[in-house]
């Protein structure tokens, strides 16, 4: 089979941990996007989710860290934050590790990629999961790609992570389903949290909705930081799906800076018919 | 200047329920296993989030130790913008506000 689902969202820990705290309208708007994408999600009957993150620093650090890695677990545990403080109950995660060792080999002929039979998802992937398999019932393959701790994986590196990615997908039997998910400009973290450079983002989201490769591999690390804040390195996650679903274009079903979540809220997904 | 140390126990600490246990019963008994220098020291046992945010401690580790040590979201957002108009602007690493001051 191949891919049957391909999309990107947003997985700041304030849409969850800081719900109480926003506009209800706001919430109420995004969290029925996340609703939609869920159903667009389940409706592909994907055999498992391969999620694209950025994580934060719950299993990787500057003492070995990878530019890439996917997971190969039996199962994941996560989120590793307070759940108090996210506002989702640690549990159990299925992985697939059968499934996971396909397609790391096959992203291994393109790409040198580590991979990981231990994962605690942190908000990363906590939240996106949270909306999109909340029964917790379809396996799941954690991807990382380093955006935190520079030097990071140039950006045309990133798309061709995600070509391969979708190489291996083509080569396994299972229905996959693929998730992007990042922030596009944002300063998490810092005192600038909640601020959102909405032009830039909707520049970005409009080269991503058309997969024009070239505009969204012209963004220097430099001119991200400036424009976008660090929390624009995350692009990487958008970059890889369209380079996962090269040629096709893609529709953004909700985009909206929430700032007490600290990130212009995004749902989109590629329409992979086309 | 041991950034890369004090980012090394905060991140170990953070993912590690027993090491907070330990930690909050008697920080000396961990802090002892890293190279750490006064300033951090002192910052890690205070604890001041403002310093520890101006030393460079990226901001996905910080958060965590922030609300570990007890602070609501709007007190950590303060303690970086109070720290910035005591010290200045981040010393190190990705987590510097573009304008020193911080926008919100």
């Amino acid at each position: 089979m191949s891919l049957v689902f391909a999309g990107i969202c947003s997985h700041a820990p304030g849409i969850t941990g800081r719900a109480h705290m926003a506009d209800p309208e706001d919430k109420a708007s995004f969290y029925e996007a996340f609703d939609g994408m869920r159903e667009a999600l389940e409706a592909t009957k994907p055999d498992a989710v391969i999620v694209i993150a950025a994580e934060h620093f719950a299993n990787f650090f500057m003492n070995n860290m990878p530019a890439y890695c996917i997971g190969m677990g039996e199962e994941y545990s996560g989120p590793i934050e307070d759940p108090e403080w996210l506002g989702i109950k640690r549990t159990k995660v299925p992985g697939n590790p059968d499934l996971s060792k396909r397609i790391i080999e096959q992203v291994l002929q393109d790409v040198d990629v580590s991979y990981a039979e231990e994962w605690q998802f942190d908000h990363g992937i906590a939240v996106p999961l949270n909306f999109l398999t909340p029964r917790y019932d379809l396996d799941v393959i954690p991807v990382n790609i380093n955006c935190q701790g520079p030097p990071l994986t140039p950006l045309h590196r990133a798309y061709a992570f995600g070509q391969a990615l979708r190489k291996a997908c083509d080569a396994v039997p299972e229905r996959i389903a693929i998730v992007g998910t990042g922030g596009i400009s944002h300063w998490p973290a810092t005192p600038d949290s909640g601020k959102v450079n909405e032009d830039w983002d909707r520049q970005f989201l409009k080269e991503w909705v058309a997969n024009d490769k070239d505009a969204m591999l012209r963004y220097t690390d430099e001119e991200t930081l400036r424009d976008a804040g660090q929390g624009g390195f995350e692009i990487r996650t958008f970059i890889a799906i369209s380079g996962a679903t090269e040629g096709k274009t893609a529709t953004i079903n909700y985009y909206h800076p929430i700032p007490i979540f600290a990130v212009g809220c995004t749902v989109g997904i590629v329409d992979l018919d086309d | 200047m041991s950034l890369y140390y004090t980012q090394k126990l905060l991140y170990e600490l953070n993912r590690d329920p027993k090491m907070q246990e330990a930690f909050l019963e008697d920080k000396e008994s961990i802090l002892k296993d890293y190279t750490l220098d006064d300033e951090e020291l002192e910052a890690l046992r205070k604890p001041d989030i403002g310093l520890l945010y101006i030393l460079g401690v990226n901001g996905q580790i910080l958060m965590h130790y922030a609300a570990m040590s007890g602070y609501a979201w709007p007190e950590y957002i303060k303690s970086m913008r109070d720290a910035l108009e005591i010290h200045g602007n981040v010393r190190a690493g990705i987590y510097a506000t573009t304008d020193g001051k911080g926008a919100v």
